[in-house]
């Protein structure tokens, strides 16, 4: 399964290598042209009939992690977060540190040395430390150096009702799907953009999106999902096994209307579920991708995932497939010059 | 078996306090090859002995040696609309380690789910300071509630799913290590004690519920009434944030008790054993009740002669903590040299006050 090779790789944002390689080896022998931009994205394009407008379709490569700042007397690794990382998702996890993926563990202070009060206040960043289990700072040296990205040690597992456990479903749901579209569409151009560095400001898609020059973009992402029991259904941005979640707005963007009125008319038509995700927190490419250049035409199409941006994040099976044949229906008719 | 493979099935294994018996088997077929004799009591306790070389069987001494081998967790309370689970804890957990932790829920089978809560998006800012209740989480198994329903009851276990991992040097990391540690450092001794002559019959204990109530080594020590008992938990090991004072280093050898709950003169002859043979040890320094087998031991029937050994451990009661291997290994060579030099002749000096 291609989405555990993509989630189980490291690519804390800015150190997107792994991913891309992976990437690339799959789309390689699909697109008819694909280079590495200069700031690290991939901008691959499908020659298939030509319409006459640009439609670009991208998803973000690199994921929430953790990066050493410092190593201390005792060869304890101290770091810092690099992206949206809630600091009580931390503790007592393993991670794996580096290129050669060395294990270690962010601990915890024992129970019983704490003090009552303790456990009601969250741990600070500045409180928390790897350890790799070296003797000195001399011994950690040898093997872990400042800069060093760290990711959670989170293996794909799939479980309950056709639901998936990974690490970064953010957004490698977006990568997996993206690179489905590559392999299996053939009869439509589109540029197919893998981005870097989303998660700590949207790095890659602007330049991507000046490159490529867009008329129309969709943003394929894994977004909040919190359905939990009790709670008023307006509180609730995205449910698991409702279909693939169509943006309304964003702290990034204001969809445009008729894109997406034309989105739910394809998914209508086909008999394929699909829900508004309803919360305008959180922000994704698509506010640096509309408003490149002249700006362009967006949306954006997510897979909901409960307990985003943690070491355990979950999506449906039945929610990736019905992503899918929304967007082979969307790239359809934008053929049909319908779109 | 190498006791590190061993203590990876042990560490791996399930058995949150009161539910055991998953254990069971590993432990028996592992320590069977080295004792005479191997039981399971009333509550759960496998008790192994390994008989001595003193001629009178009647007379001979007995040391009963235990590790507690339930491990902390959680139990299924409520199940809500949509299948969540809602769970308390066995044993003391700090709420803060267990938010985004995979977990194995042992209902009609084992259940793969994750301890998941509000995302922080949701939340007031000023929430974000705050630890996340115990109450405020779910249990995620991933099925509508008459499934869930179908294959978990209230009242089920809930451990951790963490496989242990290899660290630098001789260092590993998991889950349950307080006091499968202890279990592995059983194993080593008895491998020792086959290499050498002892007198005592010794009694190998893996004890029941420690963490909620010592129930195990209670019930054992009774049966079995030692001579002299020896209980063998973990230490706090030494952590950045943790004064040195409350703390004992890794790799550093056994921590041997001091106080209150141990019986000096033995304590003495253990320090003193461990100098004749070099093996490296640290104290420990508790005035009152120690909290482990080794206080249910001291006041079983009319009072047991108790030690305690601690191995030091960093992160107790986390599914992280990490351990140093040779720790283990000293352990079981101090107690296997300390069984070995106690005798019908010496014992009765060793216990006077």
């Amino acid at each position: 399964m291609l989405l555990k090779e993509l989630t189980e790789a490291s690519g804390v944002s800015g150190n997107e290598k792994e991913v891309r390689d992976l990437i690339i080896s799959e789309i390689k022998d699909y697109v008819d042209s694909y280079k590495i931009d200069r700031i690290g994205n991939i901008i691959a394009y499908k020659k298939g009939k030509d319409i006459g407008k640009k439609l670009m379709v991208t998803a973000h490569m690199d994921e929430v992690g953790l990066m050493i700042k410092d190593i201390d007397n005792d060869g304890f690794l101290k770091f810092m977060t690099v992206g949206g990382i809630d600091k009580r998702i931390l503790v007592s996890k393993p991670v794996l540190v580096g290129k050669d993926k060395l294990p270690g563990v962010i601990g915890a202070k024992p129970i019983h040395l704490q003090k009552p009060d303790e456990r009601t206040k969250a741990l600070n960043i500045e409180e928390l430390y790897i350890d790799i289990g070296a003797r000195s700072k001399e011994e950690a040296e040898k093997y872990v150096s400042v800069g060093d990205y760290a990711i959670f040690d989170s293996e794909y597992i799939e479980f309950g009702e056709e639901l998936i456990k990974a690490k970064a479903l953010d957004n490698r749901v977006g990568c997996s799907l993206l690179i489905k579209l590559i392999r299996e569409v053939t009869d439509i151009s589109f540029y197919a953009v893998f981005t870097v560095m989303e998660e700590v400001g949207l790095v890659g898609a602007g330049p991507a999106a000046f490159e490529v020059n867009p008329d129309y973009a969709i943003i394929l992402e894994g977004t909040l999902c919190y359905d939990m029991p009790k709670l008023d259904t307006h509180l609730i941005p995205t449910y698991l096994n409702k279909g693939p979640a169509i943006s309304l707005i964003d702290r990034t963007t204001i969809y445009n209307k008729d894109l997406r009125n034309k989105i739910v008319e394809i998914a209508e038509k086909n008999n394929i579920p699909y829900q508004f995700r309803k919360t305008s927190m959180g922000g994704n490419d698509s506010g640096k991708i509309h408003t490149t250049r002249e700006g362009s035409i967006t949306a954006t199409i997510s897979v909901p995932c409960r307990y985003i941006h943690s070491p355990a994040s979950v999506m449906s099976k039945k929610d990736y497939d019905n992503t899918y044949a929304l967007l082979k229906e969307v790239l359809s008719q934008f053929k049909k010059e319908e779109l | 078996m190498e006791t590190k493979v061993f203590l990876e099935l042990l560490s791996n294994g399930k058995g949150v306090s009161g539910f055991e018996y998953p254990l069971q088997n590993t432990i028996i077929s592992a320590f069977d090859k080295y004792l005479d004799d191997i039981s399971v009591d009333k509550l759960g306790n496998v008790i192994g002995v390994k008989k001595g070389t003193y001629k009178d069987n009647e007379k001979s001494i007995k040391i009963m040696i235990a590790a507690h081998m339930d491990e902390i967790g959680f139990m299924v309370k409520d199940i809500e609309e949509n299948g969540f689970i809602r769970f308390t804890n066995v044993g003391g957990i700090d709420p803060r380690t267990i938010l985004g932790q995979e977990v194995i829920v042992h209902g009609k089978e084992d259940l793969f789910g994750v301890i998941g809560s509000k995302p922080p998006h949701l939340q007031e800012p000023k929430e974000h300071n705050k630890a996340i209740k115990m109450e405020d989480m779910i249990i995620d198994i991933g099925y509508p509630k008459d499934k869930v329903e179908e294959l978990v009851s209230i009242g089920d276990p809930i451990t951790i799913r963490r496989n242990i991992k290899n660290f630098l040097g001789n260092r590993i990391a998991g889950k349950a290590l307080d006091d499968r540690a202890g279990v592995a450092a059983l194993y080593e001794c008895m491998k020792e004690l086959n290499k050498i002559n002892h007198e005592v019959d010794v009694y190998f204990v893996t004890t029941v519920q420690e963490e909620v109530s010592m129930a195990g080594a209670l019930v054992s020590t009774y049966k079995i009434n030692p001579d002299i008992g020896i209980a063998i938990d973990v230490g706090f090991g030494a952590t950045p944030e943790l004064p040195r004072a409350s703390t004992v280093e890794l790799g550093k050898g056994p921590a041997i008790t001091l106080g209150g709950n141990i019986h000096p003169n033995l304590r003495k002859e253990l320090v003193k054993i461990a100098k004749e043979y070099n093996i490296p040890n640290q104290i420990e320094v508790t005035p009152g009740p120690t909290g482990t087998d080794a206080r249910a031991m001291q006041i079983t029937r009319d009072g047991i002669p108790s030690l305690l050994l601690s191995i030091p451990l960093r992160y107790m009661h986390t599914s992280v903590e990490l351990l140093d291997m040779e720790d283990i290994k000293n352990t079981g060579k101090l107690l296997a040299f300390f069984i070995a030099s106690i005798s019908n002749e010496n014992l009765e000096g060793l216990l006077c006050y």
